[in-house]
Protein backbone atom coordinates (compact mmCIF):
# COMPACT_ATOMS: atom_id res chain seq x y z
CA UNK A 1 0.00 0.00 0.00
CA UNK A 2 1.08 3.83 -0.48
CA UNK A 3 -0.33 6.58 0.64
CA UNK A 4 -1.60 8.84 -2.29
CA UNK A 5 -2.26 12.73 -2.00
CA UNK A 6 -6.00 12.79 -2.45
CA UNK A 7 -6.29 16.65 -1.53
CA UNK A 8 -4.25 19.89 0.04
CA UNK A 9 -4.88 22.82 1.65
CA UNK A 10 -3.77 25.92 2.99
CA UNK A 11 -4.21 28.94 5.25
CA UNK A 12 -2.70 32.09 6.08
CA UNK A 13 -3.52 35.15 8.18
CA UNK A 14 -4.69 37.90 5.83
CA UNK A 15 -2.25 39.91 8.17
CA UNK A 16 1.12 40.86 5.97
CA UNK A 17 4.19 43.15 6.70
CA UNK A 18 5.71 44.41 3.88
CA UNK A 19 9.98 44.66 4.23
CA UNK A 20 9.63 48.48 4.31
CA UNK A 21 7.26 47.99 7.56
CA UNK A 22 10.04 45.76 9.22
CA UNK A 23 13.16 48.67 8.24
CA UNK A 24 10.68 51.00 10.51
CA UNK A 25 11.12 48.69 13.89
CA UNK A 26 15.10 47.58 12.66
CA UNK A 27 18.11 48.33 10.99
CA UNK A 28 17.09 46.95 7.72
CA UNK A 29 15.96 47.65 4.24
CA UNK A 30 13.70 46.04 1.75
CA UNK A 31 16.59 45.75 -1.11
CA UNK A 32 18.88 43.91 1.64
CA UNK A 33 16.26 41.45 2.58
CA UNK A 34 15.00 40.85 -0.85
CA UNK A 35 18.61 40.43 -2.24
CA UNK A 36 19.63 37.97 0.51
CA UNK A 37 16.50 36.00 1.20
CA UNK A 38 13.89 36.38 -1.37
CA UNK A 39 11.10 37.69 1.31
CA UNK A 40 8.91 40.67 0.64
CA UNK A 41 6.24 39.91 2.67
CA UNK A 42 5.22 37.96 5.58
CA UNK A 43 1.64 37.43 7.08
CA UNK A 44 1.39 37.12 10.46
CA UNK A 45 -1.24 36.30 12.91
CA UNK A 46 -3.88 38.55 14.45
CA UNK A 47 -6.72 36.46 15.69
CA UNK A 48 -5.61 33.17 14.31
CA UNK A 49 -3.66 30.64 16.47
CA UNK A 50 -1.78 27.80 15.27
CA UNK A 51 -4.47 25.92 15.97
CA UNK A 52 -7.46 28.23 14.05
CA UNK A 53 -5.00 27.46 11.24
CA UNK A 54 -4.15 24.21 11.08
CA UNK A 55 -7.74 23.74 11.16
CA UNK A 56 -8.76 25.66 8.22
CA UNK A 57 -6.29 24.33 5.92
CA UNK A 58 -7.25 21.11 7.04
CA UNK A 59 -10.76 21.85 5.68
CA UNK A 60 -9.89 23.00 2.44
CA UNK A 61 -7.46 19.84 1.76
CA UNK A 62 -10.59 17.68 2.57
CA UNK A 63 -12.86 19.36 1.15
CA UNK A 64 -10.10 19.29 -2.13
CA UNK A 65 -9.93 15.50 -1.37
CA UNK A 66 -13.38 15.16 -1.40
CA UNK A 67 -13.79 13.16 1.72
CA UNK A 68 -15.58 13.61 5.09
CA UNK A 69 -14.02 14.33 8.52
CA UNK A 70 -15.52 11.57 9.98
CA UNK A 71 -13.17 9.26 7.42
CA UNK A 72 -10.01 10.54 9.23
CA UNK A 73 -8.39 7.66 10.85
CA UNK A 74 -5.42 9.80 11.86
CA UNK A 75 -4.65 13.69 12.13
CA UNK A 76 -0.82 14.39 12.28
CA UNK A 77 0.20 17.95 13.44
CA UNK A 78 3.37 18.80 12.78
CA UNK A 79 4.45 22.20 14.75
CA UNK A 80 7.21 23.81 16.68
CA UNK A 81 5.03 26.93 18.00
CA UNK A 82 1.53 25.40 18.93
CA UNK A 83 -0.76 27.65 21.08
CA UNK A 84 -1.42 24.67 22.98
CA UNK A 85 0.52 22.21 24.68
CA UNK A 86 -2.51 20.33 26.25
CA UNK A 87 -4.26 18.90 24.25
CA UNK A 88 -2.64 18.24 21.57
CA UNK A 89 -3.06 20.54 18.32
CA UNK A 90 -4.18 17.50 16.73
CA UNK A 91 -6.63 17.20 18.88
CA UNK A 92 -7.71 20.58 18.56
CA UNK A 93 -8.16 20.68 14.77
CA UNK A 94 -9.74 17.22 15.54
CA UNK A 95 -12.85 18.81 17.58
CA UNK A 96 -12.63 21.97 14.71
CA UNK A 97 -13.46 19.47 12.02
CA UNK A 98 -15.62 16.76 14.15
CA UNK A 99 -13.11 14.18 12.93
CA UNK A 100 -14.62 11.78 15.66
CA UNK A 101 -12.77 8.59 14.07
CA UNK A 102 -9.26 9.73 13.86
CA UNK A 103 -7.01 9.57 16.52
CA UNK A 104 -4.18 12.68 16.87
CA UNK A 105 -0.71 13.59 18.11
CA UNK A 106 1.60 16.27 16.89
CA UNK A 107 5.71 15.89 15.53
CA UNK A 108 8.02 18.34 16.43
CA UNK A 109 10.86 18.75 13.93
CA UNK A 110 11.14 22.31 12.88
CA UNK A 111 11.32 22.77 9.11
CA UNK A 112 11.50 19.11 7.79
CA UNK A 113 8.30 18.28 9.79
CA UNK A 114 6.63 18.03 6.97
CA UNK A 115 8.55 15.54 5.49
CA UNK A 116 8.94 13.73 8.65
CA UNK A 117 4.81 13.83 8.91
CA UNK A 118 4.46 12.55 5.37
CA UNK A 119 7.05 9.67 5.87
CA UNK A 120 5.37 9.01 8.93
CA UNK A 121 1.87 8.33 7.49
CA UNK A 122 3.06 6.41 4.58
CA UNK A 123 4.69 4.08 7.32
CA UNK A 124 1.21 3.64 8.76
CA UNK A 125 -0.32 3.10 5.53
CA UNK A 126 1.90 0.46 4.42
CA UNK A 127 1.37 -1.35 7.93
CA UNK A 128 -2.39 -1.42 7.56
CA UNK A 129 -2.74 0.19 10.95
CA UNK A 130 -4.47 3.67 9.91
CA UNK A 131 -5.28 3.95 6.07
CA UNK A 132 -6.88 7.97 5.70
CA UNK A 133 -4.52 10.11 7.20
CA UNK A 134 -4.85 14.06 7.96
CA UNK A 135 -1.21 15.53 7.88
CA UNK A 136 -0.92 19.26 8.69
CA UNK A 137 2.40 21.62 9.07
CA UNK A 138 1.20 24.90 11.08
CA UNK A 139 3.36 27.73 12.93
CA UNK A 140 3.05 30.91 14.22
CA UNK A 141 6.67 31.85 14.56
CA UNK A 142 5.82 35.16 14.94
CA UNK A 143 5.19 34.25 18.71
CA UNK A 144 8.44 32.76 18.92
CA UNK A 145 11.33 35.51 17.05
CA UNK A 146 12.57 38.53 18.75
CA UNK A 147 11.34 41.45 16.88
CA UNK A 148 14.70 43.45 17.91
CA UNK A 149 17.00 41.20 16.82
CA UNK A 150 17.05 42.13 12.56
CA UNK A 151 19.11 38.83 11.56
CA UNK A 152 15.84 36.62 12.44
CA UNK A 153 12.67 38.73 12.54
CA UNK A 154 12.94 39.48 8.64
CA UNK A 155 13.20 35.58 7.90
CA UNK A 156 10.02 34.04 9.36
CA UNK A 157 6.19 34.00 8.73
CA UNK A 158 3.03 32.27 10.18
CA UNK A 159 0.70 29.84 7.87
CA UNK A 160 -0.45 25.89 7.50
CA UNK A 161 -0.75 24.02 5.00
CA UNK A 162 -2.61 20.26 4.76
CA UNK A 163 -2.67 17.69 2.82
CA UNK A 164 -4.95 14.03 3.20
CA UNK A 165 -2.93 10.84 2.12
CA UNK A 166 -5.64 7.96 1.29
CA UNK A 167 -3.99 4.16 0.94
CA UNK A 168 -4.15 2.45 -2.37
CA UNK A 169 -2.19 -0.04 -4.21
CA UNK A 170 0.93 0.08 -5.01
CA UNK A 171 4.34 0.35 -3.61
CA UNK A 172 5.95 2.58 -1.34
CA UNK A 173 8.17 5.42 -3.13
CA UNK A 174 12.00 5.92 -0.90
CA UNK A 175 12.79 8.71 1.86
CA UNK A 176 15.46 9.48 3.12
CA UNK A 177 15.43 10.93 6.51
CA UNK A 178 18.40 12.11 8.82
CA UNK A 179 18.81 13.76 12.45
CA UNK A 180 22.27 15.19 13.71
CA UNK A 181 21.45 16.47 17.36
CA UNK A 182 25.37 17.37 17.96
CA UNK A 183 25.20 20.64 15.54
CA UNK A 184 22.07 21.21 16.92
CA UNK A 185 23.47 24.72 17.94
CA UNK A 186 23.24 26.43 15.19
CA UNK A 187 19.33 26.82 15.03
CA UNK A 188 17.54 27.00 18.56
CA UNK A 189 14.85 28.40 20.76
CA UNK A 190 14.03 26.77 24.56
CA UNK A 191 10.68 26.61 25.81
CA UNK A 192 9.58 29.46 28.18
CA UNK A 193 8.11 27.38 30.14
CA UNK A 194 11.17 25.89 32.65
CA UNK A 195 11.91 25.42 36.39
CA UNK A 196 8.56 26.47 37.57
CA UNK A 197 8.87 24.86 40.92
CA UNK A 198 11.77 27.61 41.69
CA UNK A 199 11.20 30.46 39.76
CA UNK A 200 6.88 30.48 40.09
CA UNK A 201 4.82 32.18 37.56
CA UNK A 202 7.99 33.49 35.51
CA UNK A 203 7.94 32.42 31.94
CA UNK A 204 11.89 32.35 30.40
CA UNK A 205 10.96 34.99 27.40
CA UNK A 206 14.01 32.67 24.64
CA UNK A 207 13.57 33.48 21.52
CA UNK A 208 14.70 32.17 17.65
CA UNK A 209 18.59 32.04 17.47
CA UNK A 210 20.16 31.39 13.98
CA UNK A 211 23.93 31.14 13.33
CA UNK A 212 23.01 31.87 9.58
CA UNK A 213 26.20 30.67 7.94
CA UNK A 214 26.24 27.56 9.78
CA UNK A 215 22.50 26.87 8.66
CA UNK A 216 23.47 27.87 4.93
CA UNK A 217 26.34 25.59 4.64
CA UNK A 218 24.59 22.59 6.48
CA UNK A 219 21.26 23.40 4.07
CA UNK A 220 23.38 23.50 0.96
CA UNK A 221 25.47 20.81 1.64
CA UNK A 222 23.36 18.08 3.11
CA UNK A 223 19.70 19.26 0.59
CA UNK A 224 21.92 17.72 -2.59
CA UNK A 225 23.16 15.07 -0.55
CA UNK A 226 19.93 13.84 0.49
CA UNK A 227 18.52 14.30 -2.59
CA UNK A 228 20.85 12.35 -4.64
CA UNK A 229 20.87 9.26 -2.56
CA UNK A 230 16.80 9.46 -2.52
CA UNK A 231 17.22 9.42 -6.64
CA UNK A 232 19.96 6.58 -6.28
CA UNK A 233 17.12 4.50 -3.90
CA UNK A 234 14.63 5.17 -6.79
CA UNK A 235 16.50 4.78 -9.98
CA UNK A 236 16.11 7.92 -11.18
CA UNK A 237 18.01 10.80 -12.72
CA UNK A 238 17.77 14.58 -11.55
CA UNK A 239 15.80 14.60 -15.00
CA UNK A 240 13.32 12.42 -14.36
CA UNK A 241 11.97 15.03 -11.64
CA UNK A 242 9.43 17.41 -12.70
CA UNK A 243 9.26 19.42 -9.62
CA UNK A 244 11.58 19.90 -6.62
CA UNK A 245 9.61 21.15 -3.83
CA UNK A 246 12.26 22.48 -1.09
CA UNK A 247 11.51 23.93 2.55
CA UNK A 248 11.02 27.94 1.63
CA UNK A 249 13.73 29.05 3.78
CA UNK A 250 15.71 31.40 2.09
CA UNK A 251 15.81 31.82 -1.46
CA UNK A 252 19.88 31.85 -2.20
CA UNK A 253 19.72 28.76 -0.31
CA UNK A 254 17.27 26.97 -2.83
CA UNK A 255 18.96 28.54 -6.26
CA UNK A 256 22.73 26.95 -4.54
CA UNK A 257 21.02 23.66 -4.30
CA UNK A 258 19.37 23.71 -7.71
CA UNK A 259 23.24 24.69 -9.03
CA UNK A 260 25.26 21.83 -6.79
CA UNK A 261 22.06 19.75 -8.44
CA UNK A 262 22.25 20.84 -11.90
CA UNK A 263 19.12 21.46 -12.12
CA UNK A 264 17.63 24.38 -13.85
CA UNK A 265 15.95 26.78 -11.19
CA UNK A 266 12.17 26.55 -12.91
CA UNK A 267 12.08 23.05 -11.52
CA UNK A 268 12.40 24.75 -8.00
CA UNK A 269 8.60 26.32 -7.58
CA UNK A 270 9.32 29.54 -4.73
CA UNK A 271 6.67 31.30 -2.61
CA UNK A 272 9.01 32.94 -0.08
CA UNK A 273 8.54 36.60 -1.55
CA UNK A 274 5.07 36.18 -0.04
CA UNK A 275 5.98 33.93 3.37
CA UNK A 276 8.68 33.95 4.11
CA UNK A 277 10.16 30.54 6.01
CA UNK A 278 7.08 29.17 7.83
CA UNK A 279 8.63 26.07 9.51
CA UNK A 280 6.98 23.11 8.85
CA UNK A 281 4.21 25.19 6.89
CA UNK A 282 5.89 26.41 3.95
CA UNK A 283 5.74 22.89 2.07
CA UNK A 284 2.28 22.08 2.58
CA UNK A 285 1.19 26.11 1.51
CA UNK A 286 3.48 25.46 -1.70
CA UNK A 287 2.44 22.20 -2.83
CA UNK A 288 -1.59 23.24 -2.55
CA UNK A 289 -0.49 26.59 -4.70
CA UNK A 290 0.85 24.43 -7.12
CA UNK A 291 -2.12 21.92 -6.98
CA UNK A 292 -4.53 24.60 -7.29
CA UNK A 293 -2.86 26.25 -10.20
CA UNK A 294 -2.82 22.62 -11.92
CA UNK A 295 1.07 22.90 -12.01
CA UNK A 296 1.19 19.06 -10.77
CA UNK A 297 0.07 16.44 -13.87
CA UNK A 298 -1.05 13.26 -13.47
CA UNK A 299 2.33 10.90 -13.69
CA UNK A 300 4.40 13.86 -12.65
CA UNK A 301 7.33 12.83 -9.83
CA UNK A 302 8.30 15.94 -7.06
CA UNK A 303 10.82 15.45 -4.35
CA UNK A 304 10.43 16.96 -1.19
CA UNK A 305 12.40 18.22 0.80
CA UNK A 306 12.63 19.80 4.14
CA UNK A 307 15.30 20.90 6.38
CA UNK A 308 16.24 22.90 9.21
CA UNK A 309 16.37 22.56 13.31
CA UNK A 310 17.46 19.57 14.88
CA UNK A 311 19.58 19.49 12.94
CA UNK A 312 17.35 17.38 11.30
CA UNK A 313 16.62 16.86 6.90
CA UNK A 314 14.14 14.73 4.82
CA UNK A 315 13.47 14.09 1.45
CA UNK A 316 10.28 11.86 -0.06
CA UNK A 317 9.60 10.87 -3.54
CA UNK A 318 5.92 11.44 -4.75
CA UNK A 319 4.39 9.82 -7.75
CA UNK A 320 1.65 12.62 -8.33
CA UNK B 1 45.80 26.45 -6.06
CA UNK B 2 45.43 30.70 -7.35
CA UNK B 3 44.25 29.59 -11.04
CA UNK B 4 41.07 27.06 -9.44
CA UNK B 5 40.24 29.53 -6.50
CA UNK B 6 39.91 32.24 -9.78
CA UNK B 7 37.85 30.00 -11.79
CA UNK B 8 35.56 28.94 -8.96
CA UNK B 9 34.67 32.77 -8.00
CA UNK B 10 34.34 33.72 -11.54
CA UNK B 11 31.89 30.80 -11.94
CA UNK B 12 30.02 31.75 -8.27
CA UNK B 13 29.81 35.50 -9.08
CA UNK B 14 29.35 34.98 -13.42
CA UNK B 15 32.87 37.44 -13.84
CA UNK B 16 35.57 37.47 -15.75
CA UNK B 17 38.29 35.27 -14.53
CA UNK B 18 40.86 37.48 -16.68
CA UNK B 19 39.69 40.42 -14.35
CA UNK B 20 40.41 38.35 -10.73
CA UNK B 21 43.69 38.84 -9.22
CA UNK B 22 45.13 37.49 -5.87
CA UNK B 23 44.39 41.26 -4.63
CA UNK B 24 40.95 41.36 -5.73
CA UNK B 25 38.48 41.84 -3.00
CA UNK B 26 35.21 40.01 -3.14
CA UNK B 27 33.46 43.09 -1.94
CA UNK B 28 34.83 44.83 -5.07
CA UNK B 29 33.07 41.83 -7.07
CA UNK B 30 29.59 42.80 -5.02
CA UNK B 31 30.00 39.23 -3.66
CA UNK B 32 27.71 39.15 -0.14
CA UNK B 33 28.00 36.93 2.65
CA UNK B 34 25.89 34.51 0.61
CA UNK B 35 27.67 34.59 -2.13
CA UNK B 36 30.71 34.36 -0.12
CA UNK B 37 29.30 30.80 1.33
CA UNK B 38 28.42 29.77 -2.04
CA UNK B 39 32.19 29.95 -2.63
CA UNK B 40 33.41 28.74 0.54
CA UNK B 41 31.14 25.65 0.09
CA UNK B 42 33.13 25.20 -3.43
CA UNK B 43 36.29 25.90 -2.04
CA UNK B 44 35.27 22.99 0.11
CA UNK B 45 34.52 20.59 -2.24
CA UNK B 46 37.57 21.50 -4.64
CA UNK B 47 40.11 21.49 -2.29
CA UNK B 48 38.56 18.43 0.40
CA UNK B 49 39.24 20.69 3.36
CA UNK B 50 36.69 22.07 6.15
CA UNK B 51 36.58 25.96 6.25
CA UNK B 52 35.29 26.99 9.55
CA UNK B 53 32.49 29.56 9.53
CA UNK B 54 34.12 31.69 12.12
CA UNK B 55 36.99 32.16 9.60
CA UNK B 56 35.01 33.49 6.52
CA UNK B 57 34.61 37.08 7.88
CA UNK B 58 38.56 37.27 7.30
CA UNK B 59 38.42 36.37 4.15
CA UNK B 60 38.33 39.73 1.80
CA UNK B 61 40.40 38.77 -0.95
CA UNK B 62 41.32 35.78 -3.38
CA UNK B 63 44.93 36.04 -2.30
CA UNK B 64 43.82 35.84 1.53
CA UNK B 65 41.48 32.35 0.41
CA UNK B 66 44.56 30.45 -1.52
CA UNK B 67 46.82 31.59 2.19
CA UNK B 68 43.71 29.79 4.32
CA UNK B 69 43.80 26.91 2.74
CA UNK B 70 47.06 26.01 2.17
CA UNK B 71 46.90 26.68 5.73
CA UNK B 72 44.53 23.82 6.43
CA UNK B 73 46.62 21.50 3.97
CA UNK B 74 49.65 21.56 5.60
Amino acid sequence: MIGKIYGTGAYTPSNYYHNNDLAKMVDTNDEWIRERTGIVRRHIIKEDTTVSMASKAAKRALQDAQITADEVDLILVSTISSNVILPCAACEVQRELGAVNATCFDLSAACSGFVFAYNTAQAYIASGMYNTILIIGSESLSNLVDWEDRGTCILFGDGAGAAVLKGVEGELTPCVTYSDGVKGGVLTCESRHQKNWEEKMKDKSTYVYMDGKGVFKFAVKKVPEMIHELLDKAGLEVEDIDWFILHQANKRIIESVAKRLKVDIAKFPMNIEEYGNTSSASIPILLDEMNRKGMLKEGQRAVLAGFGAGLSWGASLINW
Amino acid sequence: MLEKVKNIVAEGLGVDVADLAAETTFESLGADSLDLMDMVMSFEDEFGVEIDTEAIGGLKTIGDVVVYIEGLQK
